[in-house]
């Protein structure tokens, strides 16, 4: 595992070296620092009045969706949150489409009919951000079904939060995965706050992993700002899944640096909080100092992946900057069937 | 003579002809595989397709509509069998906020169908809502509502076939009713009503249950000489107002019956509509008959005094005739 900066922690020694390449490694750190800018940039262009209705940035859990994807298979599945740029991004979603998508314009993944919480490209097999908490689960084990029932060697990831733990619909996607041994890995992104509500003041029990214990199935709980962390926990739960051994529970420990939707007055946490997570365990730090203590990050190295992720974030906006809004007559456009006949009078 | 189905069997019939023609096809549902489902809707189809194809689930409605809508996007055709529509409160957003928009928003096609029984029956108020006005009315679902063994097989084999998430309600109290049905090939379509009985004087439109009250209407309106047409919409949504308005063009008059508590839903849709292409054609006010504004009884009784009947559809009939 990577060291960490807190309280000196130091986990057992990884198997990142044997497992992941150097060159793996790189491509996520540039895919990290690519959602990072991204979700900035996003911020401010809500702010700004360019992308209606607000975003939920992903700041600062990079690591979790970055380390996640980076254990699937192409083939494989994942479903999101209300909180799902860096699940995007990660699956392999381009910036162009999800920025266009955001701003509502027709070259968006969706043409402008999704939007921040339904984002969705099924050719990268990302079955969508949801706008309901705890509902992208239940698609990922449905999708997770299908797939044993069409015998494929693929898993589902579905991802939720802590907030979503508190709901029933997790339980009982998560009681049905474990009942018929789904090849499912539900990702519990515990960012300590659902909206504007601590995680001691909303959940009873000493762990969500400890919850999941309950049903059977294998859980752990893992240091999400670790990416080597989060991709060898990914990585044991799709082979476990493949060979049949059902499904597994994660619950990724991580935090989000943004308030729940841009423009929050955030009374419900000290900066001090913040500063603390960002300071010393950051997922991209963390990556960064690895790399360069192993020599594969070279100096000038860390700064030209910046520049790298900035322009990437900054031609996705330009894109959706020049791109066309929809046609407003293609309103009903790949709508299922129409009321019908008004009958004329 | 021609060998008849019960509503029931009619329904096991088209998912057998289906399932053996499409191996995408599985419901999930409580109770079926040994039971065959509350309603016999499913009886024998375990030892005849297997656990994976009739496949029993934990009472977790959240879970086994999002199974559904998850394995229609990965390929599959899932039918969730909710046995009671009632139960449909614990998996709305599934329903609701997932099944009806995903094809909206992600131009992926969800081709799930949810099968409930609907309409009034014994069993109190928490077993008899009818609520299916409220799927109609959501953007992305369609709603079959057959009355006969004929529109059960036709309509589920359509509902099949379609690639839009459809709720297929039978009426409890039809679980019995017997009639002939269709072969493999014959399909009903959504979205086209039936003329049931023709008439001149009065279009009664109805469906479900209601299509039998108001046969009964109609011959006792006959022994008065007044002439009643009688629609059965067959489905919700789409909602075939050409069928409907085109006879109250011809007589002039509407009643609309159902079994809902009568605030809003599909008479008050069918009244606006009617009301809207052919306003110059009545002769008469737009007639609701249906259940009172209550939560339904468990007493016999009462049940019987807050629902629709033949007379009260006739009393609401003659009325209008009276004032035209």
């Amino acid at each position: 595992m990577l060291e960490s900066e807190a309280s000196g922690e130091t986990s057992a020694p990884s198997s990142l070296a044997d497992e992941v390449s150097s060159d793996r490694l790189l491509d996520w750190l540039d895919g990290m620092l690519v959602i990072r800018h991204f979700e900035s940039e996003s911020v401010r262009l809500s702010l700004a009045g360019k992308i209606p209705g607000g975003i939920h940035s992903s700041e600062g859990q990079e690591a979790v969706a970055v380390g996640t994807v980076g254990a699937l298979q192409d083939q494989d599945v994942a479903s999101g949150t209300h909180r799902s740029h860096h699940h995007a991004l990660a699956k392999g979603l381009s910036p162009r489409s999800v920025m266009a998508e955001l701003y509502g314009k027709a070259t968006g993944l969706s043409e402008g009919r999704g939007g921040s919480m339904h984002l969705v490209d099924a050719s990268r097999r990302f079955l969508g951000s949801n706008g309901i908490v705890g509902a992208g689960l239940g698609l990922a084990m449905g999708a997770a079904l299908g797939m044993k029932l069409q015998s494929q060697d693929l898993v589902a990831v579905g991802f939720f939060g802590d907030g979503g733990a508190n709901t029933g619909r997790v339980w009982e996607s998560i009681n049905l995965a474990a009942l018929w041994k789904l090849p499912l890995i539900a990702v519990c992104e515990n960012n300590l706050y659902a909206v504007e509500t601590h995680i001691a003041d909303s959940m009873a029990g000493t762990s969500i992993a400890d919850r999941a214990t309950g049903f059977g199935l294998p859980a752990e709980t893992v240091d999400g700002q670790d990416i080597a962390a989060v991709h060898d926990a990914v990585r044991r739960a799709r082979e476990r899944a493949v060979d049949g051994g059902g499904p597994t529970f994660l619950e990724m420990r991580t935090y989000r640096y943004e308030g729940h939707n841009v423009g929050d007055v955030q009374n419900y946490r000290q900066l001090a909080e913040v500063e603390d997570w960002r300071a010393h365990r950051d997922p991209i730090t963390r990556l960064r100092q690895h790399l360069e203590r192993g020599g594969v990050l070279l100096p000038g190295g860390y700064d030209a992946a910046v520049e790298r992720a900035r322009q990437e974030v900054a031609d996705a906006i330009a894109f959706a900057e020049a791109s066309e809004w929809p046609e407003t007559a293609d309103v009903m456009k790949s709508w299922p069937q129409q009321a019908l006949s008004v009958v004329s009078a | 003579m021609t060998e008849t189905l019960t509503y029931s069997q009619a329904y096991r019939e088209g998912l057998v002809e289906e399932m053996t023609e499409n191996e995408a096809i599985f419901v999930m549902g409580t109770d079926i595989f040994l039971r065959g489902g509350h309603f016999a809707q499913v009886l024998g189809l375990g030892e005849k397709f297997g656990v994976e194809r009739i496949r029993d689930v934990p009472i977790s409605e959240a879970a086994m509509v999002a199974a559904g809508v998850g394995a229609a996007l990965q390929g599959m055709r899932p039918i969730v069998d909710l046995n009671f529509l009632d139960f449909s409160f614990g998996c709305m957003d599934e329903l609701c906020n997932q099944a009806a928009k995903i094809h909206y928003m992600f131009d992926i096609p969800v081709p799930l169908v949810v099968r409930a029984t609907n309409g009034v029956a014994y069993g109190g108020a928490q077993h008899n809502n009818v609520i299916d006005s409220w799927f109609a009315e959501m953007p992305g679902l369609n709603v079959a509502v057959p009355s006969t063994p004929r529109d059960v097989k036709g309509l589920i084999k359509s509902s099949l076939r379609l690639d839009d998430p459809v709720l297929f309600l039978m009426d409890k109290s039809l679980t019995g009713a017997r009639g002939e049905v269709g072969g493999p090939a014959d399909l009903i379509p959504f979205g086209r009503a039936d003329v049931v009985r023709a008439g001149r004087d009065m279009t009664l439109v109805s469906y479900g249950a209601s299509v039998r009250l108001c046969h009964r209407a109609a011959d006792i309106l006959d022994e008065r000489d007044i002439s009643a047409e009688i629609i059965d919409l067959r489905t919700l949504y789409p909602l075939d107002l050409e069928t409907v308005c085109a006879s109250v063009r011809k007589t002039g008059r509407a009643v609309i019956v159902d079994e809902s508590a009568g605030y809003g839903g599909v008479s008050a849709e069918l009244a606006a509509s009617i009301q809207r292409s052919s306003f110059n054609y009545l002769d008469a006010p737009i007639g609701r008959v249906h259940a009172a504004h209550s939560p339904v009884p468990q007493s016999p009784p009462l049940i019987k005094a807050m629902m629709p009947s033949g007379q009260t559809i006739v009393d609401e009939v003659c009325l209008l005739m009276e004032s035209s």
